[in-house]
């Protein structure tokens, strides 16, 4: 059946509720309005205005109770209107969730998940628009995931509700209308497990978000002129699944890594340091990265597109990694 | 306050004495290994406020809960913390609370309801909050007590949550504690109020502010506001001031403070004052001597301890940062 991701996730947050009494919502506009996006509209007639908060525009307070809440063993879904958010609200995410369990010597799990809408290409200007997760994945403690497609959404949203670690479930919002293919009925995908979704020979492409539908087009252009690229969704951050990587890089000996987020400190440097330390003997060629420009995200359409990965620069950077 | 309570009696007074001096001599002990250079990092003591902490936990059941501060061995004392496992934990030792993961600003027992001390000022707020929320949400009738410094009342995040608190009506109480400087600077220099507890009207709660050297009305103060939570109506803003005899941290000489400042402390000790009381309810001199030189031996023994005991393993460095997947979350 054909779903929307925004549905998706709506599904999987709904499935967790009636599965969990645990499972609460909060955020703004989560309940009456049912989200900016509608993912959560009805959610809170039918479960009540205990289990569906709608906060003030308190992102510091109502992050921080839901972490205390998280600690007395409720199951909190937090939402951020926007990613871009985190800056009024860093402290009970990375001080607090993210430290609390190691700092406890393990006397206490923090069972919550932060979501937020990703991404540039709504001509949101710079501070709706940022792509974030070099930030998060910065942070000893947290685990960060990045679904791109409709299943992976609900799948890798249950399992990050079921998770006992603190997670950063980060959604594109031109995601969000597509729709797609989804399994019928209860699925979870584990955290922590790429998916290839085009194999290939030539070159391994890795990605995740938005960038991967780019990534697939790229790869559609590549291969009329005879370049085999493999597409992996890497789909989680943090865990890596470094094995999916390893075995893909030491079958295509190339490597172009694509985010959407800043070049600088990004992921992609992240990736491109550790396949360089560890598989070094491997590469044919050094690691490209093709990501966002080190600037802010500018309002008009045409700057903003000059800004971030479109297909035809994952093209180049092939082209470029191949020689070709 | 709105309801006569009761005065407390000697049995109370005792049991309220014993937990003070366990905080002072704990302090002491811990003052003197810091200045010997046996504990690495550095210590904030609760000296002089010690009526503060004991006279809220004492209104307090063992399922209750608190958040605390980077001043909290002097909360987790009175909440029931074992000084043996705290002194360890000061020491970075694999005994410790935290298996020497944390250290003095991270003391936590969540056995008995201690969710943590915090090295962020107003960092734990928002935590007791949720605390709140949950057991409000689980129907379960415990409450939760954020204890935080004057400095924290200046944080956006203790108007943010309270203001949440006081409208969902959460089984919290606000307890801050004002000695009137954070690091150095002092209150009234910064805040454009007499009392921190005023800030209670706009967020349309109750506040009181006490007497924080005197256990026993603190005591009466957050019992009200423990019934008031029980019941369902709410949090309230407690103000106790207290002084804090110490510097800042161990060893911050506190020039920025006149020296009245301390006499005035001195003068209102309360240690002292619950001895006076005592003494006026009969209970004899040598009974609270024998009080004191137990708790001398009691922290003695935790300093033994903490000193005899293994560090933690540094392999294990990397254990516990996530409860699953960690190896490969770590590494990768």
């Amino acid at each position: 059946m054909k779903t929307s991701v925004s549905k998706a996730i709506g599904q999987a947050l709904h499935e967790e509720m009636e599965r969990d009494k645990n499972v609460i919502l909060l955020g703004e506009d989560v309940g009456v309005m049912g989200n900016v996006f509608g993912i959560t509209r009805g959610f809170r007639d039918e479960f009540g205005a205990d289990r569906v908060i709608d906060t003030p525009i308190s992102e510091s307070g109502f992050t921080g109770i839901a972490v205390g809440a998280a600690m007395r063993g409720l199951r909190p879904v937090v939402e951020w209107m926007y990613d871009d958010f985190i800056t009024v609200c860093l402290d009970p995410v990375m001080n607090q969730a993210a430290k609390l369990r190691y700092m406890t010597g393990g006397q206490i799990t923090i069972p919550v998940v932060f979501r937020a809408p990703i991404g540039a290409g709504r001509r949101n200007a710079g501070q709706h628009s940022q792509c974030l997760e070099a930030l998060f994945t910065h942070i000893p403690g947290l685990k960060v995931v990045c679904p791109a497609s409709a299943a992976d959404a609900k799948g890798l949203l249950k399992a990050a509700i079921r998770d006992n670690d603190p997670v950063v479930f980060l959604e594109h919002k031109l995601l969000y209308a597509k729709q797609e293919e989804i399994p019928d009925g209860e699925y979870v995908i584990p955290l922590g497990k790429a998916d290839i979704k085009r194999p290939g020979t030539d070159v391994t492409i890795l990605t995740w978000s938005r960038q991967v539908y780019f990534a697939l087009e790229a790869a559609q252009t590549l291969a009329a002129e005879g370049i085999s690229a493999e597409v992996v969704d890497l789909r989680t951050l943090v865990p890596l699944d470094w094995e999916t990587v390893r075995a893909s890089v030491c079958k295509t000996h190339n490597v172009v890594v694509v985010e959407e987020g800043v070049k600088r400190g990004g992921v992609g440097a992240e990736l491109s340091a550790q396949i360089t330390e560890d598989l070094f003997d491997e590469l044919d060629s050094p690691v490209c990265r093709v990501a966002g420009k080190n600037v802010v995200s500018p309002f008009s359409p045409v700057l903003e597109d000059a800004e971030f990965p479109h297909p035809a620069e994952i093209v180049a950077g092939v082209k470029k990694t191949l020689g070709r | 306050m709105k309801k006569e309570q009761e005065s407390c009696d000697a049995k109370w007074y005792l049991e309220a004495y014993e937990r003070m001096v366990r905080i002072r001599q704990f302090e002491t002990k811990a003052a003197d290994c810091f200045t010997k250079s046996e504990l690495a990092g550095n210590i904030h003591l609760y000296m002089g406020e010690e009526a503060s902490g004991v006279g809220t936990c004492m209104a307090l059941r063992d399922t209750d809960f608190i958040t605390s501060t980077h001043r909290g061995h002097g909360h987790c004392i009175a909440k029931g913390a074992h000084t043996d496992k705290m002194m360890a934990e000061l020491f970075g030792k694999e005994t410790g609370y935290c298996h020497g993961r944390g250290g003095s600003m991270h003391i936590v027992d969540a056995s008995i309801g201690i969710l943590g001390a915090n090295g962020i000022v107003a960092g734990g707020i928002a935590l007791a909050a949720g605390s709140a929320l949950a057991s409000k949400y689980k129907g379960e009738d415990a409450v939760t007590v954020a204890f935080f410094g004057d400095g924290a009342t200046n944080q956006g995040v203790f108007h943010e949550t309270v203001n949440m608190a006081a409208t969902w009506k959460l089984p919290v109480i606000f307890l801050v504690e004002n000695n009137h400087y954070g690091v150095s600077t002092e209150i009234h220099r910064i805040t454009n109020t007499d009392t921190l507890a005023v800030r209670a009207k706009a967020y349309n709660i109750p506040g009181v502010t006490v007497d924080g050297t005197d256990v026993e009305a603190v005591f009466h103060a957050v019992t009200e506001a423990v019934e008031r939570a029980r019941g369902g109506e709410g949090p309230t803003i407690v103000e106790t001031l207290v002084y804090r005899y110490q510097g800042h941290y161990c060893g911050d000489p506190a020039a920025y403070r006149p020296k009245e400042y301390l006499e005035e402390g001195k003068k209102n000790d309360p240690i002292d004052k619950a001895r006076a009381q005592l003494l006026k309810l009969g209970v004899k001199e040598p009974e609270i001597d024998a009080i004191d030189r137990r708790m001398e031996e009691e922290i003695e023994a935790a300093y033994q301890y903490a000193k005899n005991s293994p560090d933690p393993d540094p392999n294990a460095v990397i254990d516990n940062v996530y409860s699953s997947d960690n190896e490969r979350s770590v590494l990768r």
